[in-house]
């Protein structure tokens, strides 16, 4: 802990009420509805695969690739950004709002060019998700063959 | 049903995220990183595949079923291939949206700009 003296101290607490108090009660109502119409056309295309002949676990696998084809074509017209504004984690929770954090940073990055800048930056928020996602399911995987061992 | 249950399921789960980040100073990308490592966590406890059944996608959409297909393919893997399993399972599953998620995002940024405003 960085020593703080104790008119800092006094500043953090007059930063902090006047910080504006988010409207909680909005925002949630507003994530709770757009990420639920978010899985619900996930629904749609879920039940469109499983129509089509796929079981339930099958078509994950397409419905997820649908659903970041969707979350990045929105992402490059403009149109996430927007809904992302009102919906708050109702856009950023979904597999869509991982698309968004992807295509998002690469087409502000393309100024510092293809290499340093596309295809690095668009993984400043999808890599962390990757290496956290990746690094929990292989070690559980480790200790669920452990445990098979005993 | 299904559609009314995803609703209310993918509602609830990003509710919670919204919470989280109105109540404390979580970032987006915070959240993103927590709740895939939550659904890994809660499925590696059989406690996401209920959730599954019962809200489908409400529960596979957000990031955290993102965790929950991690783990499922790793313990397929352990099952059928024992310690390579463990290496081979996590991205074996999540091949299919990694892929897509890298090759879409790329050609989405190559083919449009941001907006100025």
């Amino acid at each position: 802990m960085p020593i703080i003296t104790k008119e800092q101290q006094e500043y953090k607490n007059f930063a902090k009420s006047k910080r504006p108090k988010p409207p909680l009660l909005k925002n949630m109502i507003m994530a709770f509805i757009v990420g639920g119409i978010i899985c619900t056309i996930g629904q749609f295309v879920l039940s469109f695969f499983i129509s089509r002949g796929l079981t339930p676990g099958q078509a994950g696998g397409p419905t997820s690739i649908v659903m970041i084809f969707i979350g990045a074509f929105l992402t490059g017209i403009g149109v996430y950004d927007k809904i992302g504004k009102y919906a708050g984690a109702g856009s950023v929770v979904p597999i869509t709002g991982f698309a968004n954090s992807i295509v998002s940073p690469a087409m502000e990055f393309k100024r510092e060019g293809f290499v340093f800048g596309v295809a690095s930056k668009m993984f400043i928020v999808a890599g962390p998700v990757l290496v956290y996602g990746i690094t929990s399911a292989t070690l559980i995987g480790l200790i669920y063959y452990l445990l098979k061992l005993l | 049903m299904d559609f009314v249950m995803a609703f209310v399921v993918g509602g609830l789960i990003c509710l919670i995220g919204q919470i989280l980040m109105d109540t404390t100073k979580l970032f987006p990308a915070h959240i993103l990183v927590l709740f895939v490592t939550l659904g890994a966590v809660l499925s590696g406890l059989g406690l996401y595949q209920p959730l599954v059944d019962i809200g489908k996608a409400g529960a596979t959409i957000p990031i955290t079923g993102f965790g929950h297909n991690l783990v499922t393919g790793v313990i397929q893997d352990v099952d059928q291939y024992g310690l390579l399993g463990v290496f081979t399972g996590a991205l074996r599953s999540a091949a299919g949206g990694i892929t897509a998620a890298i090759v879409f995002g790329f050609l989405m940024a190559l083919l449009f700009n941001p907006k100025s405003k």
